[in-house]
C-alpha cells in the first residue's frame, strides 16, 4: 500500500527552498502556463517543469497513482476536444490544412494537431511542477506557507492536518476491508455494481465512524493546547527566505511576466505559426 | 498549607443531552506537589471530571454547573479554555491521536507556536522539555516511528514546554504495554518531584499506579466521590472490591490466606508492606494446602505453522521460522511487543497476507488453498475497536452480515442470529440500534457477528482493551462459557491479568520469533521472557519470596488455580 502522495525525504536542492517560497513560486508558475497558450512559452515550463521534477530527485514511480491518474484524464481531455470541436484549431489559427479525413466531420487539421501539442504542453508545463511542490514540501511547512501568504492558520493547519491523516485512513480503509472481506463482503469484480456499491457502504460507514473518533480526539488535544488562541502563531519550522528562495521567486515572477507580455505581443492567448 | 490550585464544591454537573447529571456534589481539593489517583468504573465521572479540570467542560462540551469549581482560585467558567490550559496540562489516553505535530519537535512546540513565541526561544524551550522526558535525541522523527511510550512522553513534553502548575494524566496506562507502563508511571514520579507541580491520574488500573508513591485515591462510582484518602486506607478496606475496581493481586492473594489487611501495615506496595511472622505463615499454608488443578487432557492439534516467514514488500521481515501449534479446546495468549508480529500472525492465519515460506494447517489441512471467505468460516477474527467492523445500523442485521453474504436461506439466519444473541447476552437488545450500545455491547456484537459463522477457532485483539474490571470479567466470562463449547480462543493482549486469570498458556513473539510457549505462571515468573516481551513480574511472585516461598511460579500457579475453582465457580 503506497500512500497517495505525500513528502519524500530525499534532500535535493529544491528541498532545500522554503515552503512559502516554493508555494509562490509553485503558483506564479502555474499561472503563467494557464494564461498563455504560446508554444513557445509552453515548451519552456514543460521542459523547465521536467527538469525541476528531475533536480527534486522524484521518480515516477514515487507518483505513479496520480500520474497514472492524470495521464487517463490528459487522454481523454484531447479525445472529447478533438471528438466534439474537431474544427477548434481551424477557428482559433483561422487557416485551414487539410491533412486527412477519419470520415464525417471529423477531418485532421494541421491546426488542430497543433492545438492538441499545445493542450499536451500545458499539463506538461504544470504537473511536474504540481507534484514537485507537493512531494518535497512536509505538510508543516506547507501549512506555515499557506499562513504567510495570507491564509489564516486555522485553515492552514487543518489542510496540512488533512494531508497528513490520509496514509492514516488509507490504513484503516485497508485494515476494514480485509475484516469485512473475512465476512463475505466481495469487493471484486466478479460482483454487480449494485452490490459493489452496498458492499462499499460496509466498509465506509466503519470508516467514517473510526475517523469521527479520531477528529475529536485530535480537535481536544489542539485546544486544550491553544489551538485558535491568538489571531496569530509562530511556526518551529518556519525559516527565513534565502538568496535562492528570493531567486526562484523573481524566475517565476518573471515567467509569469512573459505570459502577460507575450499575450499582448501575440494580440490574444494563442500564438500563430500559421500566417 | 498551600491554597488549592483546584477546589471543587459542590459541584455538579449535567451534560445537555442527558437527563441525569453525571457529577453529583462532587467536593475535592488539590494543592500545589500533591500526587492524586482517580479511579472508578467506566461511567463512574471520572472522564467527566477530567473535563471540568482542564476545561472541556464547559467550553466543548455543553452542559449545565452546579456549585463552585475554581482553578488557581478563580471560577473555572469565567476563564477560557485558553487560560485554564494554562494552568493545567493535559496528556490524553489515546497515545496516536493527541499526536499533532508531524514531528517529535513540532508537536512538543505546538503550545508555544499557539502562544507566538519566537526564535531562538522556541527551539531553547523545545530542547529543554524534550531532554525533561528523554526524547532529546528524537526530535525530528515522525510519530510512526516512535513506540507508544516514546509518543507518550512527548505528549508530556508538549505540555511541559509551559509552566503549567498541574498535570492531568487520562489513563495513561491504557495503551501501553506492561513494562512501558511500569517506566511511564516512573516518568510521573520523576517530573512531579522537578516540577513541583500538582498530578492528577485518572486510572482504573489501581496496582500500576501503586507502582510509585500517590499520596491520596479518590474512588468515584455513580457520579460521586465515595472515597478520598491514603491508598493505605482504601486497600484495606472492601470498598474498591464493591465498586469494581481491582485490588492489587497480592491483597487478593493476602485475603485469600486469611491474612487481615490493615491500613497501618501499609499496604500500598508489595515491598513494604509489613507482613508479620504470622501473616507469612498463614500464606505459606494457604499455599500447601490449595491442590493443584488437575492436567487436562490433551487434545488434537487444530492449527500448526511450521516454518514460516514473511516479509512486507518494504523489505521488512515480521516473521521468521515460525513454528506453533494450537491445539483444539484451547485458551490461549498471544502476546509481545508491537511489532513483535502477533498481528502479522494474525493477518496469516486469517489470509490478509500470504506467508513467503512455510506452511499454515487447520485440522491438518494446508491452508494455501482457501480464500478469505474460506477460512472465515473456520477462523474468526475480532478486531480491537469495534467501530471498525460495525456497519449495519440494527444490531439483528449486523450479526446476520456474514450469513446474507453467503447466501444461507433467510430463515435459518434468523434461527441462528437469534440463538447466537442469546448467548451472548444480546436478546434483550435484539431491535436495538447498534449506536444505542455501550462500547463493551458493541464488542459483544462484533464477537455475536464472527460466532454466528460458527467457527471453530476465533482470534481476538485485545479483547479488554479499555474496558473497567467488571465489563473486562463480563467478556472474559463470556469468552470462558464459549471455551467450554468448544470454541478454540486466542487472544492477542497485552493485559497480564488476562493471561493470568484466564488464559491456559501464552504463546510469546519478540522480533518476528517465537521465544515462549508455556502455561502463564511460568511466563510471567521468566525473567528473560518478561524483559523480552516487555511484560511486567507479577506481584505475586514478590509476595512468594516475601513470604519465604521458593517455588514462586508454582504459587503463582496455585493462586489461578484457586481463582478458576475456588472464587469463580
Amino acid at each position: 500500500m503506497r500512500p497517495l502522495f505525500n513528502y519524500i525525504d530525499r534532500p535535493s536542492p529544491v528541498h532545500r527552498l522554503t515552503g512559502a517560497a516554493k508555494l509562490v513560486s509553485m503558483l506564479l508558475w502555474t499561472l503563467a502556463a494557464m494564461t498563455t497558450y504560446d508554444t513557445r512559452l509552453l515548451a519552456l515550463l514543460a521542459v523547465g517543469g521536467v527538469a525541476l521534477f528531475a533536480a527534486a530527485r522524484l521518480r515516477i514511480a514515487d507518483v505513479s497513482f496520480l500520474f497514472g491518474f492524470i495521464l487517463v484524464f490528459m487522454v481523454l481531455n484531447n479525445l472529447l476536444v478533438f471528438l466534439f470541436a474537431p474544427e477548434h484549431g481551424v477557428s482559433i489559427y483561422g487557416t485551414r490544412h487539410v491533412l486527412f479525413s477519419l470520415g464525417g466531420r471529423w477531418v485532421v487539421t494541421k491546426e488542430q494537431l497543433f492545438y492538441h501539442l499545445n493542450l499536451l504542453l500545458k499539463y506538461c508545463a504544470m504537473i511536474p511542477v504540481v507534484m514537485a511542490f507537493i512531494c518535497t514540501t512536509q505538510p508543516s511547512e506547507f501549512a506555515a506557507s499557506l499562513n504567510r501568504i495570507g491564509v489564516k492558520y486555522t485553515v492552514a493547519y487543518s489542510v496540512a492536518l488533512a494531508l497528513r491523516y490520509i496514509p492514516d485512513v488509507q490504513r484503516d480503509y485497508h485494515e476494514i476491508s480485509q475484516a469485512q472481506q473475512a465476512r463475505g463482503i466481495e469487493m471484486s469484480r466478479k460482483e454487480s455494481l449494485i452490490k459493489r456499491l452496498k458492499s462499499a457502504s460496509a466498509i465506509l460507514i466503519p470508516l467514517i465512524l473510526s475517523s469521527m473518533d479520531r477528529i475529536e480526539v485530535i480537535s481536544n488535544a489542539m485546544e486544550l493546547r491553544g489551538f485558535g488562541k491568538n489571531k496569530k502563531r509562530s511556526w518551529y519550522m518556519a525559516r527565513p527566505f534565502t538568496a535562492g528562495d528570493v531567486l526562484a521567486m523573481i524566475l517565476c515572477a518573471l515567467l509569469f511576466a512573459a505570459a502577460l507580455i507575450l499575450n499582448r505581443l501575440n494580440g490574444g492567448r494563442f500564438y500563430n505559426p500559421f500566417v | 498549607m498551600n491554597d488549592p490550585i483546584i477546589r471543587f464544591e459542590h459541584f455538579s454537573f449535567q451534560y445537555h443531552a442527558q437527563a441525569e447529571p453525571t457529577l453529583h456534589d462532587v467536593c475535592l481539593s488539590v494543592r500545589k506537589g500533591e500526587k492524586l489517583l482517580i479511579c472508578g468504573p467506566s461511567g463512574c465521572g471520572k472522564s467527566t471530571l477530567a473535563h471540568c479540570i482542564n476545561g472541556l467542560i464547559p467550553f466543548s462540551y455543553k452542559g449545565e454547573i452546579g456549585g463552585s469549581l475554581t482553578i488557581a482560585g478563580r471560577e473555572s467558567r469565567e476563564l477560557g479554555i485558553f487560560e485554564i490550559s494554562r494552568t493545567v496540562g493535559t496528556v490524553l489516553q489515546d497515545t496516536d491521536g493527541q499526536f499533532v505535530g508531524l514531528t517529535v519537535a513540532e508537536d512538543i512546540a505546538f503550545a508555544l507556536e499557539n502562544d507566538c513565541v519566537g526564535e531562538p526561544e522556541l527551539h531553547e524551550r523545545v530542547r529543554t522539555a524534550a531532554a525533561l522526558v528523554g526524547v532529546e535525541d528524537h526530535l525530528s522523527h515522525a510519530p510512526g516511528e516512535l513506540s507508544g511510550g516514546q509518543k507518550q512522553r512527548v505528549s508530556l513534553a508538549g505540555i511541559l514546554v509551559d509552566d503549567v502548575e498541574v498535570l492531568l494524566f487520562d489513563e495513561p496506562l491504557a495503551n501501553l504495554d506492561p513494562a512501558t507502563g511500569k517506566q511511564a508511571i516512573e516518568l510521573i514520579d520523576e517530573i512531579q518531584k522537578e516540577t513541583g507541580a500538582a498530578v492528577i491520574i485518572i486510572e482504573h488500573r489501581l496496582e500500576d499506579v501503586l507502582h510509585r508513591h500517590v499520596d491520596r485515591v479518590v474512588l468515584m462510582n455513580g457520579g460521586r466521590i465515595l472515597a478520598d484518602t491514603t491508598p493505605d486506607e482504601l486497600l484495606a478496606g472492601e470498598l474498591l472490591r464493591e465498586n469494581g475496581i481491582r485490588e492489587p493481586l497480592y491483597i487478593t492473594a493476602l485475603k485469600y490466606a486469611g491474612v487481615s489487611v490493615t491500613a497501618d501495615k501499609r499496604p500500598d506496595h508489595i515491598e513494604t508492606i509489613e507482613l508479620s511472622e504470622e501473616d507469612q505463615a498463614r500464606v505459606r499454608a494457604w499455599f500447601q494446602s490449595v491442590p493443584p488443578a488437575p492436567e487436562k487432557p490433551e487434545t488434537p492439534v487444530l492449527l500448526a505453522a511450521e516454518g514460516v516467514r514473511f516479509a512486507y514488500p518494504n523489505g521488512r521481515e515480521a516473521l521468521a521460522g515460525l513454528s506453533l501449534a494450537v491445539r483444539e479446546g484451547e485458551l490461549s495468549a498471544v502476546v509481545g511487543t508491537n511489532g513483535a508480529g502477533k498481528s502479522t500472525f494474525c493477518k496469516l492465519l486469517c489470509g490478509f497476507e500470504t506467508q513467503q515460506e512455510g506452511t499454515l494447517r487447520f485440522a491438518g489441512q494446508d491452508m494455501a488453498e482457501l480464500s478469505i471467505k474460506e477460512r472465515a468460516d473456520r477462523i474468526g477474527y475480532v478486531m480491537q475497536n469495534p467501530n471498525q467492523m460495525i456497519s449495519q445500523t440494527m444490531i439483528f442485521d449486523e450479526v446476520a452480515l456474514g450469513l446474507r453474504t453467503r447466501g444461507v436461506p433467510e430463515e435459518e439466519i434468523r434461527r441462528r442470529v437469534e440463538e447466537t444473541l442469546k448467548v451472548c447476552g444480546l436478546w434483550p437488545f435484539r431491535s436495538w440500534p447498534v449506536s444505542a450500545l455501550s462500547f463493551g455491547q458493541k464488542k459483544r456484537v462484533t464477537i455475536a457477528a464472527i460466532l454466528v459463522l460458527e467457527p471453530q477457532i476465533i482470534i481476538l485483539d485485545e479483547p479488554t482493551a479499555g474496558q473497567d474490571y467488571r465489563h473486562y470479567t463480563e467478556i472474559m466470562e463470556f469468552l470462558l462459557a464459549l471455551n467450554r463449547r468448544g470454541v478454540t480462543v486466542l487472544m492477542v493482549t497485552h493485559d497480564m491479568h488476562l493471561m493470568l486469570e484466564y488464559a491456559g498458556r501464552a504463546i510469546v513473539f519478540s522480533g518476528g520469533r517465537l521465544i515462549a510457549d508455556a502455561p502463564c505462571a511460568e511466563i510471567l515468573t521468566d525473567e528473560t521472557v518478561i524483559r523480552r516481551a516487555s511484560l511486567k513480574e507479577t506481584s505475586l511472585y514478590t509476595l512468594a519470596q516475601r513470604c519465604g516461598i521458593d517455588d514462586g511460579q508454582a504459587f503463582v500457579q496455585r493462586f489461578i488455580d484457586y481463582e478458576r475453582e475456588a472464587v469463580r465457580t
